[in-house]
């Protein structure tokens, strides 16, 4: 009696413990208000037991740095500098409990529950948000080399024929092949030069929006960066202009050195602007960065400042009046004032070290998750069912403690995933229903062992207390070779696998509980209670 | 009380050329689909675009497809997906015109612009959507078979440890078995092979040594017990001894499976068909693959055990007997039985 009053109290501090790591609770998530459009925190009540994304829908992400611009030396450091940025990018994001974790070593995880615009979210994400603010080339430093630049790309046997027509060809309005291989030869206008029309400013070129392609590529080349002034480079306009009817993409030189970068920035808010209704982020710099600033716009008063954003100038540069101190803004002209709220984000939480490419992309809508979710619930009812009909139909009374057991497993497998915080994905969802109908497995062992005992002859007390026992050899060695299969999966694995896996490895812990330790407390219990059973109906 | 399979005395080791041959052919079969169709591989492994989305009325496949040659994606594989309203659209790298991460973003747009086309804007949603670069591809294709190496090797030394080598290895040989038998499976079914379907392999590893060592750990025990009787013997008993178990279990198994198979809906099918068959093989193989593999190694490389493993030709003993349950006291029941001579 000691022994079951011992083994009783064991089973209802378990059953406590799980129901109690499975009671709803209280769970803080951020998320948009849809009237002011902040951020702000609201409290749900729901089980504490988080589901994958294939479950409730969502967006993964797998992100590694995009070499394909140019090799990123460390790119352990760069994603782990990354996680940081990316971490504080969604947390304003307004999806509640995001993931971002680091995948090995240079690859970076970042899932979005329930997020349904996924172009938002990677535009978020992916964008580098390097800010920074140069002066143009008020001197025409690159202006009074281009003479020198055609000649080299004549040199370099590049003609303007083996693009569209030139500026000049265009203006005769005449698009001939003979024509054209004439303009060429009688060497009046430059490859180069011929494609760029000088716009309203210093340092400001005017390209056709459909040869800014083409003159992309001439800039890249080895002999017009060899002979690109010292101090000054190229930037090309984030969106085309359209002067009299023909849209133009603006071509900047500025200054090699920015005067200030966003690292400065220690504000930034979307808002519109009053007289032209254009969508702006207004910025603040911090102490330091406004004493640098007020300094370099002194300095600059009359010439042209540019916004460079992850390389491209924002919008037309500004004149600088007057010296500038700490606010400033970046105008957005037209565009929705979400573009500006994201922009106004981005810039917030700071650049990325590295620009940043997809690998591995994943959305699911919440329908599904919730078909997924009630298909494996109505599966996993219909298999314990099942399991049920059998145990109780070969096994009796014994079978029928098996199935109290059973219903302890669950228990405990739901309260295990609660309990460390493991997420319970499709495929875990799989898993537990097929543990389900392996849980048994220790019983079916006991049971049989008994059986064989009791046809040896045993007395009834002898046969239970050495069927468990002999059983066990056979339960600990086969349950620890599944537990290490599952390990090497949660090893190899990824994501949903390795739900899976956790999933089996709960299971298979939880299944030597119930069915060896449970099932023996209720036996005991049984035996106890019927001193004069001769028969057990097994 | 219900009693299967009690008492019972199959000479199973005695069939194993005949089982050898039958599952022989099964596999030439299976290897012979690998070769000619090789295996259905999801854009998990092979990289590629995804798109599954549900329709408001029924569309003809061929209409689908025909609006994703216009926007310039070939090679698209178009399939219903579970109803007749859900389709997929799955777009495979190098098997589109599409290379490189810039590419599955790409496919992923021309796609919801032929639905558009097809369907008409609105008229459809998004179930879900993925995309995975080349890269992750390669890297999953060799994690999938690397674990299920891995998980070899670490069964062999776990049963080296628990029982002995020979035993070890006669476990791995018939898990091997499974493996080889579930992969010619899915490529004669067709099913996708996702990461969720290389789960369900693995699991199936794991469920096939389990059986396979419930029997071996039976042959250890009468080993000890039935110190007279010869390995055919002992193995023969201890397959029919842990027969009942064997049926029930799997019973409860094939339940859980069969439910998954047809309650759990379009995902977890491949799963559920992948498990269900690994539980048929993974019982087969225990008994006619794990146990007279036993019996060869035993006969080739000696080990303490090995009682007349040497001896045994292709002709099964005379009389070969159970012992006789319902004594305790070992040796006077268990008279040795006369070894044929060769």
């Amino acid at each position: 009696m000691k022994t079951i009053r011992g083994r009783l109290i064991m089973i209802g501090v378990l059953v406590v413990a799980s129901i109690i790591a499975l009671i709803p609770r209280n769970v803080t998530q951020r998320v948009i208000d849809p009237h002011s459009g902040r951020m702000k925190d609201t409290t749900v009540r729901r089980l504490p037991i988080n589901l994958g994304l294939d479950l409730q829908g969502g967006i993964h992400l797998a992100l590694e740095v995009d070499e394909s611009r140019g090799p990123v030396p460390d790119c352990a450091d760069a994603i782990q500098r990354a996680e940081r940025v990316v971490r504080t990018r969604v947390d304003e994001f307004g999806t509640s409990e995001p993931v971002v974790q680091r995948q090995g070593r240079c690859r970076l995880i970042v899932e979005l529950a329930g997020e349904k615009d996924p172009a938002r979210a990677k535009g978020v994400i992916q964008r580098t948000a390097f800010l920074e603010f140069r002066i143009v080339d008020m001197k025409n430093l690159f202006r009074d080399v281009l003479p020198q630049m055609d000649g080299a790309l004549k040199r370099a046997g590049v003609k303007s024929r083996s693009a569209a027509p030139s500026a000049v060809a265009q203006l005769f309005g005449d698009t001939s092949k003979a024509a054209r291989d004439s303009a060429t030869d009688a060497n009046t206008p430059g490859v180069l030069s011929s494609l760029l029309f000088q716009g309203s400013m210093p340092g400001e070129f005017l390209v056709p929006e459909e040869q800014w392609p083409l003159v992309d590529s001439l800039i890249q080349r080895p002999e017009i960066r060899g002979l690109m002034p010292r101090g000054i480079d190229l930037r090309w306009g984030a969106a085309a202009e359209s002067r009299s009817a023909r849209a133009y993409r603006p071509l900047y030189a500025v200054d090699s050195r920015p005067i200030i970068t966003g690292e400065e920035l220690v504000k930034a808010v979307a808002r519109r602007d009053q007289v032209t209704n254009g969508s702006i982020v207004a910025f603040q710099l911090g102490r330091r960065g406004a004493r640098v600033f007020a300094q370099e716009t002194a300095r600059h008063v009359g010439d042209f400042m540019a916004i460079i954003l992850d390389g491209k100038v924002q919008g037309q540069p500004p004149v600088i009046r007057s010296q500038i101190g700490a606010n400033g803004q970046i105008e957005l002209g037209t565009k929705p004032l979400q573009e500006a709220s994201d922009l106004a984000l981005v810039l917030r939480a700071g650049a990325l070290p590295a620009p940043l490419t997809i690998v591995d992309e994943r959305t699911i809508s919440a329908t599904l998750g919730a078909d997924s979710i009630h298909d494996g619930v109505i599966a996993g009812i219909v298999g314990v069912l099942l399991v049920i009909a059998i145990m109780m139909g070969y096994y009796r009374v014994a079978g029928s403690l098996a199935v109290a057991a059973l219903t302890l497993y669950c228990l405990f497998t739901l309260a295990g995933l609660a309990l460390f915080g493991f997420t319970l994905t499709l495929p875990g969802l799989a898993g537990f229903v097929l543990s389900i109908g392996i849980a048994v497995d220790a019983n079916v062992l006991i049971f049989e062992r008994i059986r064989e005992e009791l046809v040896h002859g045993k007395s009834l007390r002898l046969s239970v207390e050495e069927g468990f026992l002999h059983a066990m050899n056979a339960i600990v060695d086969s349950n620890v070779s599944t537990i290490l299969t599952a390990l090497i999966l949660y090893a190899v694995g990824t994501g949903p696998v390795q739900g899976f896996a956790i999933t089996l490895i709960i299971g298979i812990i939880a299944s030597m509980i119930s069915a060896i330790f449970v099932v023996k407390t209720l036996f005991l219990i049984w035996l106890y209670r019927r001193p004069d059973m001769v028969t057990l109906s097994i | 009380m219900i009693r299967l399979f009690n008492n019972a005395k199959y000479d199973f080791i005695k069939w194993r050329r005949a089982a050898f041959s039958l599952t022989g052919a099964i596999l030439l079969v299976g290897l012979a689909f690998l070769a000619t169709r090789g295996l259905n591989y999801s854009i998990e492994f092979t990289g590629g675009t995804l798109v599954q989305f549900e329709l408001a009325k029924r569309v003809e496949t061929g209409a689908i497809r025909a609006a994703l040659d216009q926007r310039g994606l070939h090679g698209a594989d178009v399939y219903n997906f579970g109803s007749d309203t859900s389709y997929v659209v799955r777009a495979r790298l190098g098997a589109a015109a599409s290379e490189g991460d810039a590419g599955t973003q790409a496919v992923a747009d021309s796609v919801s612009r032929a639905l558009d086309q097809v369907a008409g804007t609105g008229q459809y949603q998004i179930a879900q959507r993925q995309s995975v670069g080349p890269k992750v591809g390669r890297e999953l294709q060799g994690k999938a078979l690397m674990a299920i190496l891995l998980s070899f090797v670490v069964t062999m030394i776990y049963l080296a440890v628990r029982f002995e080598w020979r035993f070890g290895l006669a476990a791995v040989v018939a898990t091997a078995h499974d493996v080889i038998a579930t992969i010619a499976f899915i490529s004669v079914m067709h099913l996708e092979v996702s990461l969720i379907v290389v789960g369900a392999v693995l699991t199936v590893v794991g469920y096939s040594l389990n059986d396979t060592i419930i029997i071996f750990d039976r042959v250890r025990e009468n080993l000890r017990k039935y110190r007279r009787q010869n390995l055919y013997e002992i193995l023969n008993l201890s397959i029919n001894e842990t027969l009942p178990r064997s049926v029930l279990t799997h019973g409860t198994t094939i339940a859980t499976t069969i439910a998954l198979l047809v309650l759990a809906g379009e995902v977890i099918r491949p799963f559920a068909w992948v498990m269900t068959f690994g539980i048929f093989t993974g019982t087969f193989s225990s008994i006619y693959i794990a146990a007279p593999v036993l019996l060869w190694i035993e006969k080739r490389w000696p080990g303490e055990d090995a009682r007349g493993a040497r001896t045994l030709g292709a002709r099964s003993p005379v009389g070969t007997s159970a012992p006789q349950s319902g004594s305790s006291s070992v040796a006077t029941s268990a008279p040795r039985t006369p070894q044929p001579t060769r």
